[in-house]
Formats: structure tokens, C-alpha cells, sequence
């Protein structure tokens, strides 16, 4: 990433999330560095913020952590005091205000997915000015500008659940194997109307698994 | 009110304006571990506080107390590591107390991440937190920006690449008590032996459901011994050319003595005061 403060934990990092018909896919490797030091080779950066609403985080691992611990709380309070729960949304819009308002502070790019029963499935990018983009499918990370052309070509409308799985574990197997700072197993989390269901693919055996 | 008194970093900014060196702070070079077992947790360190190439203490703790369940180890600056983990206790036992519930090892995490984040990096306090609670074993790394990992084994300190090589080829799952002592002590020593940053011996704290057990000392492989050769100059070894013996009673000559209690009523310092 950028401009981190010196001796700062790093999410040098791929990350992606992609829409499929009645849900969403996020997807991350597992390496976090300082330096040249691999910190933690099974990170888990894909982050819940409510039941069927997670993020994927890159850049400062402590700034991400703490934007998506105010988001949770955020969440959880909305959904005592509203009765329901909160949209995908919502919650995007308080990642936004918190990158936003924050930016000189801050080095965190997040997606944002998740779903719900009104709008189904729904992916939100936040890059580092904090800024709020809608897509269809969102890249991010070091890694992610190993994949533009990969992801530009094999992106379809329309993906059925197993597509949208293998659209991004393709992905983010081309952009681990790319990018240096990115790496480990690949993680995933599949949100529908049936929940948020994890998946873990391993590198010894090709990033080919059933997903554990 | 809890804080911190910023009132030496002017100071510190002016002196430096100046052309003086800014003090160094005492940093615990360190390596410290972490390790789970079946039914409890193990956390290990090494005992070498050094500011710059100086060792500072031979015999230093890393191990800190933040509730009988929840230890700590700590790297980085050595004031920072003692005042954060003392400050997140205290505030541990106050939440503890008002909710009549054990504290838990998320919670203490939490505490020491938000304040962490606070000070964007400034308290350089570099943790590895462990402990036993109602809902289980726990174990997890804090940087000092304020983020948190959590792991089945851990290293952290200038001395956490020689320890993380011991675990990556002999950590396995579902340790006993004992395998697991044995490895964090192995990794310490490794740190010891490989990075100049730690050294003297190894400090070991395992905690279980019921009881938390320190061990000061575990190890101790680089024990003083005793000289081989007396480096003592032999009595006589310098020539002199006279001697002169003043005894005491012509001490007067030479110095001027004041009995105080003598001296009339007022005394030396203020009466100390008496509780009635």
C-alpha cells in the first residue's frame, strides 16, 4: 500500500467481492505483513458487521479493525432500535463517513457486501479518499491490479452461486500468484438468504478444495 | 483523571533544537511467545531490557499481571509495555467488579486495542495477551497502532523470527500441558541464543481454568559463574612514599563539627507531624 507509518501492520492484500443471482461472494487471501516479515499467514480479513452484511478490508490492518468495530456497533444499535435490520446500505454509508471524514488519518480500502431480502445481494467499494461506489463487483488490494483484466474477462451477469465462487476464487488464485505481498489460503463467505456460510481454499492443494 | 503528562516532550523538542540528542527510551529487545494447549494457555519471555547497545536489566519481567486469569507479554518500550498493561488491569478489575462477572480475555483485548489506536502508534507497546474465561481459551498479538491477531501460536519481539521457527516445525495440535512449556521454553531460547536484542533467561506463566501458575526463571542458561583467575591486587602491590595516622580525637583540626541537638531549640528539618 501507499504511505504507511513506519512499523505498521500491513494487509498487502487481494480482496474481492461479486454479485451473483439471490446473493453475494466475498473473497481475501490470508497474509498480513510488516515489512518483509509475514505477520500472520492465516488472517481472516473478511470482517462481519452485521449477520448477512461483512467487509473485506486492505491497508492498515489497525485502522480497518477499528472503522469495522464502530461500524458493528453501529449496526448492532440500529437493529435494537429500529426492529429490523440494517440494509447493505447503511452500512456502507457509515463506512463512507468514517473514511471520509477521516481520510488524513486513515489508510484503509474496504469493500462492502451483503445482503438483504429488499435489494438481494449488493457489493460497495470504498477506496482511499473515501469516496462510495456501487459495482456489480468490486476488486481491491495490492493484488487487485494483477486481476482488472482477468475479472473484466470473465465477469458475467447472472452468475449462479458455484459460478460466482470460482469467478473469484480464479481471481484472487491469479492475484496471489502475482503479487507478492499477497497469499496464504483463500478465504470466502457466501451471503444469501440462507445466511453467511465460510469457505477455505488451501495452497498445497491448488486452491482446488470443495471449500472445506 | 487517567492520562499522560506531555509536559517532558516540549522540553524533550527544545533540547533537541538545540543540537542534543533526544533520551533514548529502555526498549525490551525482546523475545515473548504464546502458545494453547488442550485446557489452558502458556506464555513465555525472555528476561533482557536494553536502551540502545547497553543491557539495561539482565534480569528484567515481561510477564504482567492483568486479572488471575489473563497474563500478558510484552515487547517493545519498556515504560509503555508496564503503564498500559497496569492501566487496562486496573480498569479490567473496576468492570469486573461492577458487572460481578469474570473478566474475559476479548474484553481485555479490546481495552488495550482502543487505547492502542488512540495513540496511533506513540505508546509502542507491542503485547501478546492470554488467558482463561467462561468461554474459553483465548490468545492473541496487539500492535502498538492497535491491531489484533488471534492465533494458536504466537511470537512477537526482535527475537520473534528465531521463536517463530521453532513452533513452525515442532507446534502440533492438541499439546499436553507439559509438550507445550517445553516448546515456548525452546522457542525462548532460541530468541536467547539467536538475536541480540534478548538474552539471560526464561520467564514461563501458564494458566489453566482454575489457577494461573508464574514461573520466574524457568531456565537459566547463562548463570554467572565464578572466576577462574583473582584479578584482586595483592596488598603492597603499590609503592608509598609516607604515612600518617590521624586518630579521631585530633579530628578537630581538620574539619569543623556541629552537634545539632545542642544547638539550641530550633532544629534542622520541620518536626514531623504525629496523627493525634
Amino acid at each position: 500500500m501507499d504511505h504507511l507509518k513506519k512499523g505498521e501492520v500491513n494487509l498487502g492484500t487481494s480482496i474481492m467481492a461479486a454479485i451473483f443471482d439471490g446473493g453475494v461472494v466475498l473473497g481475501a487471501d490470508s497474509r498480513t505483513t510488516t515489512g518483509s516479515y509475514i505477520a500472520n499467514r492465516v488472517t481472516d480479513k473478511l470482517t462481519q458487521v452485521h449477520d448477512t452484511i461483512w467487509c473485506c478490508r486492505s491497508g492498515s490492518a489497525a485502522d480497518t479493525q477499528a472503522i469495522a468495530d464502530i461500524v458493528h456497533y453501529h449496526l448492532q444499535m440500529y437493529n435494537v432500535q429500529n426492529a429490523e435490520p440494517p440494509a447493505t446500505h447503511i452500512a456502507a454509508a457509515l463506512f463512507q463517513e468514517l473514511c471520509y471524514t477521516n481520510k488524513d488519518q486513515l489508510s484503509a480500502g474496504i469493500i462492502i457486501a451483503g445482503y438483504d431480502k429488499r435489494h438481494g445481494g449488493e457489493v460497495y467499494s470504498i477506496p482511499l479518499g473515501g469516496s462510495l461506489h456501487k459495482q456489480r463487483y468490486a476488486i481491491g488490494g495490492s493484488g487487485s491490479t494483477y486481476i482488472y483484466g482477468y475479472c473484466d474477462a470473465n465477469w458475467k451477469e447472472n452468475f449462479t452461486e458455484a459460478e460466482c465462487v470460482e469467478f473469484v476464487k480464479g481471481s484472487l488464485s491469479e492475484a496471489v500468484k502475482w503479487d507478492g505481498s499477497s497469499g496464504g489460503v483463500i478465504r470466502m463467505v457466501v451471503l444469501t438468504d440462507r445466511g453467511a456460510e465460510r469457505k477455505i481454499f488451501f495452497p498445497d492443494e491448488g486452491y482446488k478444495g470443495d471449500g472445506k | 483523571m487517567p492520562g499522560f503528562d506531555f509536559s517532558n516532550h516540549a522540553r524533550n523538542a527544545t533540547l533537541h533544537a538545540r543540537g542534543l540528542p533526544l533520551p533514548k527510551a529502555t526498549s525490551t529487545g525482546t523475545t515473548i511467545v504464546g502458545c494453547i494447549f488442550d485446557g489452558g494457555v502458556v506464555i513465555a519471555a525472555d528476561t533482557r531490557a536494553t536502551s540502545g547497545p547497553i543491557v539495561a536489566d539482565k534480569n528484567c519481567e515481561k510477564l504482567h499481571y492483568i486479572a488471575p486469569q489473563i497474563w500478558c507479554a510484552g515487547a517493545g518500550t519498556a515504560a509503555d509495555t508496564e503503564f498500559t498493561t497496569a492501566l487496562i488491569s486496573s480498569s479490567l478489575e473496576l468492570h469486573s467488579l461492577s458487572t460481578g462477572r469474570k473478566p474475559r480475555v476479548v474484553t481485555c483485548m479490546t481495552l488495550l486495542k482502543q487505547h492502542l489506536f488512540r495513540h496511533q502508534g506513540h505508546i509502542g507497546a507491542y503485547l501478546v495477551v492470554a488467558g482463561v474465561d467462561p468461554t474459553g481459551v483465548h490468545l492473541f498479538t496487539v500492535h502498538a497502532h492497535g491491531s489484533t491477531d488471534k492465533l494458536p501460536y504466537v511470537t512477537m519481539g526482535s527475537g520473534s523470527l528465531a521463536a517463530m521457527a521453532i513452533f513452525e516445525t515442532k507446534w502440533q495440535k492438541n499439546l499436553t500441558r507439559e509438550e507445550a512449556v517445553a516448546l515456548c521454553a525452546e522457542a525462548i531460547e532460541a530468541g536467547i541464543f539467536n538475536d541480540l536484542g534478548s538474552g539471560s533467561n526464561v520467564d514461563v506463566c501458564v494458566i489453566v481454568s482454575d489457577k494461573a501458575t508464574l514461573m520466574r526463571g524457568y531456565i537459566t542458561p547463562n548463570e554467572r559463574v565464578p572466576k577462574e583467575q583473582s584479578y584482586k591486587f595483592a596488598r603492597g602491590t603499590t609503592a608509598y612514599l609516607k604515612e600518617a595516622i590521624i586518630e579521631k580525637k585530633d579530628l578537630k583540626k581538620f574539619v569543623t563539627i556541629v552537634d545539632l541537638a545542642a544547638s539550641g531549640g530550633a532544629t534542622a528539618g520541620d518536626v514531623m507531624e504525629i496523627d493525634a
